[in-house]
């Protein structure tokens, strides 16, 4: 078969089985996060912390919930990285350097695992699996927990009550992400990912020379790192490790497993309103962002301009052979568009404008689909913008889902918007402004410009790939990235809730002949055209001085 | 309890979840992954190693490097892809080499200058300069043309920094013959060790090359593990391994076939020949 028409078989497959997936899923989270039952297991672990799962939160309740929860996630992952010598399943690792560790911290917590670290020579086992892989689960519950509270505030009407922080994270963790995950892991170990607590053991190689053959519980974690929308590989190599991802098959698993809850969320948000057609509008919107996106990647990869590109003659520098351009181009396409961030490819070596896409994903503050919750979030202020720019345009009303969009709903959209582009150019002028950070490059020219633009706009939109070449190990660079980690996850969240509390009180106005229909596809065009043009608008300068003054040299 | 102000005990009830869940997703379900991973893909979950008479010789997944103690290949073996993994197929350094598409400009070493560890100044070669290398060394140890677009002769990158009054061959240290000898009217120098032609305009020459050696033999990968080469870069090296064993080339080229894993299901990922298994057969005989 033709290279080509396999890639786009690829990327077919892949539409087909989330479609299959989308109405089933979407319907099973509905009754997850609105059922009165609880589980036995479940009335056992609120015994344990001491909260009543039939109580309900307004939002600055549930806003603390998150915040507290988040910040002795904090210390508890830096504290175990940096007394790891001290505890079991060490295999031997040092104590994580203070700056590397609250960066690491950070990192896992707020969903985004950039990694200023290398896996197999910084952390042991017991860290990446009691830690690490745990703020895979809950971080990417957390998100959910604050995207469910969001779509209840357009579902209720005349209350200031959102559901209960502990009973949406429990849920989310324990009946949504650990049973598709514990699924998952087994289909990986089949294919060939590892899992075991083995040190890592030295072999005689056939030429005579020594091999270290690395161990670890591998597979347990890849599956949650790309269910949850995460991203930090057990190995510095990530998901283009054999290990983590060891077959072209593997390969497709796992990023249908990124793409699967971010996807089936619209579902449950159409649920949960009462209106299935709402939902199918939200999943349009992403879908078409993401289907240009996947496919513009793979043109520029497969098309290969550039003069190294050129002079190999494929874009094959940093992609695996089994992989091959097209596949490797769409991981990378779906790593950016979800908060993912995982890589099976090193996207500093791509063509200019292939790597220039991977950025562009983040930048549409990943929405397309985005982060198992953020993206729904992310995607639902997108909606209130449209509709209060639409409002504007034609003077009509304002009003998403019958709820109108006021004074305080759009300030805290626009608030909302505004966070990660400012902690995206600040950070990047920052670290331009000194020669001390502009020598972390490792590459010169637009490339190197590139290489920082990269690293703030993943840490502020918390996804975590990197253009890896960038030496990010430096106390200034954990620094600043963690704060734009930390601010670009929490102050959203903030709004969110605080949107969400203040649509919740709201009764519902009837639908007039002024209310702008919001499940038709003039719908869906006009919030991809607002997000289109809000982050070209936002971003074009520094995105022409980076990769588009590199790519049409 | 109850008389802790609010803050302390809602950041206790965050901290008992915490526990809780830290528990149920980072112990339980690791180890009962881990249980029936072992017991029903024993193999695959302990890193699909192989064995020959006894001992492991390496993992099926995991590339190798088949070059002798001073990084020479070793003739009687396929070669796997250049590693940007430590030393070369280190996995406790996995990684790409992570330079872009349009580094094409070399730091000459400069002869007698130290390093700061006072080693001998080795320079830097650009990935384009890396490629043309990799490009070279292959095409003389497989007996074919090395030759590449943007590639000079000697196997560096073919990259002019343009003046007003000169062109400097860049990456092609004095005194070596410039793979051009004029350019647009102006004369091209030879690259002086040391020397900052930072102002220059840089211009790649593409050339009239045409590639024979294919683009996996020239590119590292993302892991630096890569086990697998292309079928092409196998087929090109069969004619030197069959010489070297003194086999038919045919048999051989059988061999290929039975290491060459398809796309899966017929349309993901690419044919791959999985070097070491491969390597592994032949010793067999």
């Amino acid at each position: 078969m033709n290279p080509t028409l396999a890639g786009i078989l690829f990327i077919g497959s892949l539409i087909l089985a989330l479609v299959l997936v989308h109405k089933p899923l979407g319907d099973y989270m509905f009754r997850v996060y609105t059922g009165g039952r609880h589980l036995a297991v479940e009335r056992v672990i609120y015994r344990l912390l001491g909260v009543q799962p039939g109580t309900e939160q307004k939002w600055s309740v549930y806003a603390r919930g998150v915040l507290a929860f988040s910040a002795v996630s904090i210390l508890l992952l830096y504290g175990m990285q940096r007394l790891q010598d001290k505890l079991f399943l060490s295999v031997g690792m040092e104590p994580v350097t203070d700056h590397i560790a609250w960066n690491t911290a950070i990192s896992f917590v707020t969903n985004t695992n950039w990694q200023a670290y290398s896996g197999e020579s910084t952390m042991g086992y017991l860290v990446q699996m009691g830690g690490l892989a745990v703020q895979n689960f809950v971080s990417a519950a957390v998100g959910m927990a604050v995207a469910i509270a969001l779509v209840r505030g357009f579902a209720r009407r005349g209350t200031d009550q959102l559901g209960n922080f502990w009973v949406d994270l429990v849920r989310g963790t324990l009946r949504i992400l650990l049973p598709i995950a514990f699924v998952g892991a087994i289909v990986l170990v089949a294919g060939g990912a590892i899992q075991n607590f083995a040190d890592p053991h030295t072999v005689n190689t056939l030429t005579g020379a020594q091999q270290t053959i690395t161990g670890g519980p591998v597979a347990s974690q890849e599956v949650i790192k790309e269910l949850g929308t995460n991203g930090g590989g057990f190995y510095n190599a990530n998901s283009a490790h054999p290990f983590e991802n060891p077959t072209s098959w593997t390969n497709w698993v796992e990023i249908f497993l990124i793409l699967l809850i971010p996807f089936a969320m619209p579902r449950t948000f159409g649920k949960i309103v009462g209106d299935v057609r709402q939902g199918y509008a939200i999943v349009a919107v992403m879908a078409t962002l993401a289907i240009i996106s996947v496919t513009l990647t793979n043109v520029f990869e497969v098309a290969h301009g550039g003069t190294v590109p050129q002079a190999v003659g494929a874009a094959m520098e940093g992609k695996e052979a089994r992989f091959g351009i097209m596949n490797s181009a769409t991981f990378g396409a779906a790593t950016t568009l979800t908060s993912t961030g995982a890589v099976n490819s090193f996207h500093d070596s791509y063509t200019a404008l292939g790597g220039m896409m991977t950025m562009f994903n983040m930048m549409l503050g990943e929405v397309a689909p985005g982060g198992v919750g953020a993206g729904l979030y992310g995607m639902l202020v997108l909606a209130v913008i449209t509709v209060f720019v639409a409002g504007l345009m034609v003077g009509r009303t304002p009003e998403y889902l019958g709820k109108k969009i006021g004074a305080r709903e759009i300030k805290f959209a626009a608030f909302y918007f505004l966070t990660t582009p400012i902690l995206v150019l600040v950070g990047t002028a920052s670290a331009m402004g000194s020669a001390e950070h502009r020598a972390g490059m490792l590459n010169t020219g637009p490339h190197g410009l590139s290489e920082i633009l990269y690293a703030f706009t993943s840490a502020a939109n918390n996804n975590g790939s990197a253009f890896a070449g960038l030496t990010v190990n430096t106390p200034w660079y954990d620094v600043a990235t963690g704060l734009a980690m930390v601010i670009g996850r929490f102050l959203p969240i903030i709004l969110v809730l605080a949107l969400a509390g203040s649509l919740a009180r709201q009764v519902p106005v009837p639908a007039s002949a002024g209310t702008l229909p919001t499940h038709r596809p003039q719908f869906v065009g006009l919030v991809v055209g607002v997000t289109v043009i809000l982050v070209a608008l936002t971003f074009l300068p520094a995105l022409a001085l980076g990769p588009l003054a590199e790519g049409l040299q | 309890m109850e008389r802790l102000p609010s803050w302390v005990r809602q950041h206790l009830a965050a901290l008992r979840t915490l526990l809780v869940l830290t528990v149920v997703t980072g112990v339980v379900y690791p180890l009962l992954v881990t249980g029936v991973a072992q017991a029903v893909f024993n193999g695959k979950a302990n890193g699909s190693m192989i064995e020959v008479a006894g001992k492991p010789v390496g993992s099926a997944l995991i590339g190798q490097s088949f070059s002798d103690a001073d990084g020479k290949p070793i003739a009687k073996y396929f070669q796997s892809r250049p590693s940007a993994a430590g030393d070369g197929y280190d996995p406790t350094s996995t990684g790409a080499g992570n330079l872009g598409p349009e580094d094409v400009v070399d730091t000459l070493p400069v002869p007698g200058a130290k390093d700061d560890e006072g080693n001998p100044d080795a320079g830097r070669q650009s990935l384009l300069t890396q490629v043309c290398a990799r490009s070279k060394a292959v095409g003389e140890l497989e007996g074919v043309s090395g030759a590449r677009p943007y590639c000079t002769a000697d196997g560096v990158g073919a990259v002019l920094k343009v003046f007003a009054d000169r062109a400097v061959s860049v990456n092609q240290a004095c005194p070596a013959v410039p793979f051009v000898s004029t350019y647009q009217g102006l004369r091209v120098e030879c690259g002086k060790p040391g020397e900052d032609y930072a102002a220059g305009r840089t211009v790649p020459v593409r050339g009239d090359a045409k590639a024979v050696v294919p683009a996996d033999a020239v590119t590292a990968s993302g892991s630096g593990l890569d086990p697998n080469i292309s079928v092409a870069y196998a087929e090109l090296q069969a004619p030197r391994v069959a010489r070297e064993r003194g086999l038919p080339v045919d048999r051989v080229r059988g061999l290929i076939a039975g290491h060459t894993a398809g796309r899966a299901l017929g349309f993901m990922g690419e044919p791959a020949v999985n070097v070491l298994e491969l390597n592994l057969a032949l010793d067999k005989g």
